[in-house]
């Protein structure tokens, strides 16, 4: 377990009051939120903010964490000190005092490090029990799946820990595997809908629908963005300068594609329908676009020099880079 | 830890196959009818129908209302807020889309 110090994660030194402290927190969940932020890290950092806010914003949590002592670095290997918490008395751990006008009881994870000092918070839990017969809630969960999949639809199997209630009454992690249809043409951030995977229910009503949002891998060729598709081409430069038709990569296999003469690095050529394809019929598809990059040939063999040289010669002339007016 | 196994489960895209009742949408995002009749009246969420009856959301609702209630709960912002942050990132979205355009043209001479 790693020691993680939350006055550098809030950005306030350790004397911060509670007022900076409840400053810089809104001012970077603000910046960091995942549905605001487009950085990858977003909801990591979100939620370590969070969990410094949780500790920081508490008095008594903040004094027991203080008396650590600040010798800590962050990511150091770490194990509380014995007694570390003795003379503190910490409240239940909920967040908003239950107060939270806008419901949603999802609270956030928190890391180990967290945990071996303030305890689990209380999560869900199954929520209040309920009399009679209930159908059961509607779960959530992020898969993650490879760009290939949306192109061909695929079979994948999913595993979910979920709490379960014993016949004791103790709650225990359950694993569940679900073989789940991929379809064609899904799109990153929407939903699958499963009717009935969700919690059961109770006195024999129906189960919940279990919600799976879809995030793909990052693919070491192809990047995404909405449903269209980016791929790298590489060029020599006399295919950029000539013209050429060369194989260019698609998820379906690779397409010949015509290099127009002239062309240069980062210019984009367009393969119209060629990106994520459509998931109804009628759909549209993505395109795709091929980034041309131009690798130069290596210039360690005598006739490769010359090549260069000879190319110095006859673009003696030319500037790569003209100071640009203004 | 225990162990089961479902399979061949066949789902449908939330987003490009189903709308959704007002009773769905609360199930599915874990709030009350008061708060997705708040979302309506904010402009959030924009369904067809009449009444919260009749209320029918399209797919992409779940997702809207999901950051609806996360950026309400996470930033402790109201509900007019939630609705300007909503509509700005939707701006953000439309003008990235559109310089992505322009700069996939191919460079003037």
């Amino acid at each position: 377990m790693q020691y993680k110090d939350y006055y550098e994660i809030l950005g306030v030194p350790r004397t911060a009051t509670q007022d900076d402290i409840k400053k810089a927190f809104r001012k970077l969940a603000r910046k960091y939120h995942p549905d605001v932020s487009k950085l990858a890290d977003a909801e990591v950092r979100f939620k370590d903010l969070n969990e410094a806010n949780e500790v920081l914003k508490d008095p008594e949590k903040r004094a027991a964490y203080d008396q650590m002592g600040s010798n800590w670095k962050a990511g150091q290997e770490f194990q509380p000190p014995p007694n570390w918490d003795a003379g503190f008395e910490f409240r239940g751990g909920d967040r908003s005092g239950g107060g939270n006008p806008f419901g949603g009881s999802e609270g956030f994870d928190t890391s180990d490090f967290f945990e071996s000092l303030f305890g689990k918070r209380g999560r869900g839990g199954g929520g209040p029990r309920r009399s009679a017969s209930m159908q059961g809630e509607d779960h959530h969960a992020k898969v993650l799946i490879d760009l290939e999949d949306a192109f061909h639809g695929a079979e994948r199997s999913i595993s979910l820990r979920v709490p379960k209630e014993g016949a004791d009454g103790r709650v225990a992690l359950e694993e569940r595997r679900l073989d789940v249809h991929i379809p064609r043409g899904i799109r990153a951030g929407q939903h699958l809908r499963l009717a009935g995977q969700g919690a059961p229910g109770s006195g024999g009503a129906q189960a919940g629908d279990l919600y799976l949002e879809i995030e793909f891998k990052p693919h070491p060729r192809f990047r995404l963005d909405g449903n269209d598709v980016y791929v790298d081409l590489a060029l020599a430069p006399w295919e950029a300068a000539l013209g050429a038709t060369v194989d260019a990569p698609t998820p379906e296999g690779a397409v010949q594609l015509t290099i127009p003469k002239g062309s240069a690095a980062g210019r984009k050529l367009r393969l119209k329908g060629r990106g994520l394809p459509a998931a109804k019929a009628g759909g549209a598809a993505g395109d795709l676009y091929a980034v041309l990059t131009i690798t130069l040939p290596p210039a360690d063999a005598e006739k490769a020099l010359e090549a260069y040289k000879s190319m110095a010669s006859v673009f003696a002339d030319f500037d790569p880079r003209p100071s640009r007016g203004g | 830890m225990n162990d089961t196994t479902s399979s061949g489960l066949r789902g449908s895209i939330v987003e490009e196959e189903l709308t959704l009742t007002t009773i769905e949408l609360c199930r599915a995002c874990n709030a009350s009818e008061s708060h997705i009749e708040l979302w309506v009246a904010e402009g959030v969420l924009q369904p067809s129908g009449a009444s919260p009856d009749e209320w029918r959301f399209s797919g992409r609702s779940l997702a809207r209302m999901r950051a609806a209630t996360r950026l309400a709960r996470d930033l402790e912002i109201n509900s007019s807020g939630v609705a300007l942050a909503l509509e700005l990132l939707d701006e953000i979205e439309k003008l990235e889309a559109r310089l992505r355009q322009v700069s996939a043209r191919p460079p003037r001479p």
